[in-house]
């Protein structure tokens, strides 16, 4: 086996029995970049003589036969909508193009005190707002599997550089989808936690009710690894919550009650798709789990209230890109580096800045949020969307009154080709539709590689509970040796 | 259905410069996501309780202290800033 390919546990083992050390480990990983990474364009920034110069420390610290921590030294790639102290993080917008992070997001904290080398940050759709890495304001990254074909997006750079074997694992940010959907397009594995169980403090916010930080991994091992690494309630972030303690008893599989959505198997599936999501249904089946047929009657309306409350808080929260306190800036200034491009007026300074920096649709999805909270229709859109989050929430609870987690497929299509829905938002908006519901009902989801529809990945999705990652994970874990 | 008017009110709301085609392309685009969001007519909402986060939030409160330990990072965002004066950020006038 490759270097590249080992879980953490593996590598682990290798570095505390000097089978390999960390600058060697590294070395493999950096190597594999160079050669791939032209191909695939996982990364905007990287950050490999920094990576060295860590991989030293942890590899002295190994010589002097001292205990590192379980992710010491293992490398990493984070999504470049959260902060790594002093390089540079762009969310893939031009309006960004320079910004150099100030301080560590909460969950690179804590992965640097494990001693996580940090090998660059991953490509994405601007901002997080996408489903094929497409609309990144830089270049476009390609699926390891067919390099034709999208990765998947928001987080597309993540889970092709895991995918790639250009890192052992990513953090990527899920808004409606965007760790899962890439994750299932690239045949990884990818957490969405609970609403409010990963700190979001130093994640550039987009929807702050909906954003959530997760691994994307090549195990549901590393998975778990990864998650108990960055999760926890954090001073810096007012939603963020302690998971509840949960009595920790080993799943037992014949007491498993597994639901299955009737209105998750719809017209506008992909066959292929379908047939690998039932047969695994069954293999789940056959060791003896419950399956039960159950209803989420509110489901044909998730993704309407998802673009109606996303998108006002993306107006909201993109305001700050005004060209005033940091980044691209027409402000007439030597240090802004336009000195003919001058602005007469505050306001000029404003339209300007935002029309050169933002993309088509970051611009989109702001005028869409304006438009729902504007006078005269923030009722008609704005609140009733909220109402009917409220009832896709009661959806979700009632079927759990009956199941201990739910099965539907991450998305309903393997990866597409680039190019293919570019042109038509709304149809690109579609590759969402089965894992937004999660992200209105704060809901943990996992997706999980389920097969392959020529050479195309397909992920399972698998739903639990609130707080109850440590139950999808299981069942992930017993799905993933079938 | 959205007019062209519409969007270039919203665009300015936005503080979005926007081109008179972009205007054109923008209203074609956001119309028809208009009309797929228009479904969540059908819901009966009459006596249900709006959601704004999908767990409990509350207000939390800390002391008003200055954090000495801030005051680096707070150096580094000032110059961030295009203008900078004294430590502060400076802006065009307003009025």
């Amino acid at each position: 086996m490759e270097l590249t390919e080992l879980t953490i546990k593996k590598a682990h083992e290798g570095l505390i029995k000097k089978e390999f050390s960390t600058v060697e480990l590294i070395k493999v990983f950096s190597d594999k970049i160079e050669k791939e990474n032209k191909k695939i364009a996982a990364f905007l920034t990287l950050n490999i003589e920094n990576a060295f110069s860590h991989a030293k420390k942890i590899d002295e610290l190994i010589l002097r036969g001292q205990k590192i921590p379980l992710l010491a030294g293992i490398p990493a790639a984070i999504k470049d909508i959260i902060l790594v102290e002093n390089i540079r993080c762009t969310a893939a917008s031009k309006i960004l193009k320079n910004y150099i992070a100030p301080y560590d997001a909460t969950c690179v904290k804590k992965l640097k005190n494990q001693g996580v080398v940090i090998l660059g940050k991953t490509n994405m759709d601007e901002f997080a707002m996408g489903s094929s890495t497409e609309h990144s304001g830089f270049f476009p990254t390609r699926n390891p599997h067919d390099l034709e074909r999208v990765p998947g997006g928001s987080s597309g750079g993540s889970a092709a550089a895991v995918a790639g074997n250009l890192s052992l694992f990513a953090l990527g940010s899920d808004t409606g989808g965007s760790i899962r959907q890439p994750a299932s397009f690239c045949g990884v594995v990818g957490l969405k936690p609970t609403y409010g169980v990963v700190s979001r403090y130093g994640l550039m916010a987009m929807a702050s009710s909906l954003d959530q930080i997760g691994p994307i991994t090549r195990t549901v091992e590393d998975c778990e690894i990864v998650f108990e690494a960055i999760r926890g309630k954090d001073e810096m972030d007012s939603t963020s919550v302690e998971i509840p303690e949960i009595e920790n008893h080993k799943l037992k599989i014949e007491n498993l009650r597994i639901g299955v959505p009737k209105e998750y198997f719809i017209k506008g599936m992909d066959d292929g798709v379908e047939k690998i999501i039932k047969s695994a249904i069954r293999k789940f089946e056959k060791l003896g789990v419950k399956i039960i047929e159950i209803s989420l009657p509110h489901t044909e309306y998730a993704l309407a209230t998802y673009y109606i409350i996303m998108t006002a808080e993306v107006s909201s929260n993109l305001a700050r890109y005004d060209g005033i306190k940091y980044g691209l800036s027409k402000v007439k200034t030597q240090k802004s580096g336009y000195p003919l491009g001058g602005c007469k007026s505050l306001l000029d300074v404003y339209l300007k800045t935002r029309e050169e920096g933002f993309g088509d649709e970051a611009r989109r999805r702001i005028m869409l949020g304006t438009y729902v909270l504007s006078a005269g229709y923030y009722e008609a859109y704005y609140l009733r969307a909220q109402k009917v989050r409220t009832l896709i929430r009661e959806d979700f609870k009632n079927a759990f009154q009956t199941v201990d987690a739910i099965l539907t497929p991450t998305s309903p299509t393997p990866a597409f080709k680039l190019g293919e829905k570019i042109e038509d938002p709304l149809t690109m908006y579609l590759s969402d539709i089965f894992t937004v519901s999660l992200n209105l009902a704060g809901l943990p989801g996992i997706s999980v590689p389920a097969g392959l529809i020529d050479d195309l990945p397909v992920g399972l999705q698998i739903i639990g509970k609130p707080f109850q990652e440590n139950t999808i994970l299981q069942i992930g874990k017993i799905f993933e040796k079938l | 259905m959205i007019t062209k008017r519409d969007v270039q009110h919203v665009a300015k709301l936005a503080r979005l410069g926007l081109t008179e085609r972009e205007a054109k392309k923008f209203q074609k685009e956001l119309s028809k996501i208009l009309d797929f969001i228009e479904r969540l007519k059908e819901v009966d909402i009459l006596k249900v309780e709006p959601t704004s986060h999908s767990i409990k939030v509350e207000n939390i409160m800390r002391e008003d202290r200055v954090k000495i330990e801030g005051l680096e990072v707070r150096k580094k965002l000032v110059e961030m800033a295009p203008e900078e004066k004294g430590g502060y950020v400076r802006v065009k006038a307003i009025l």
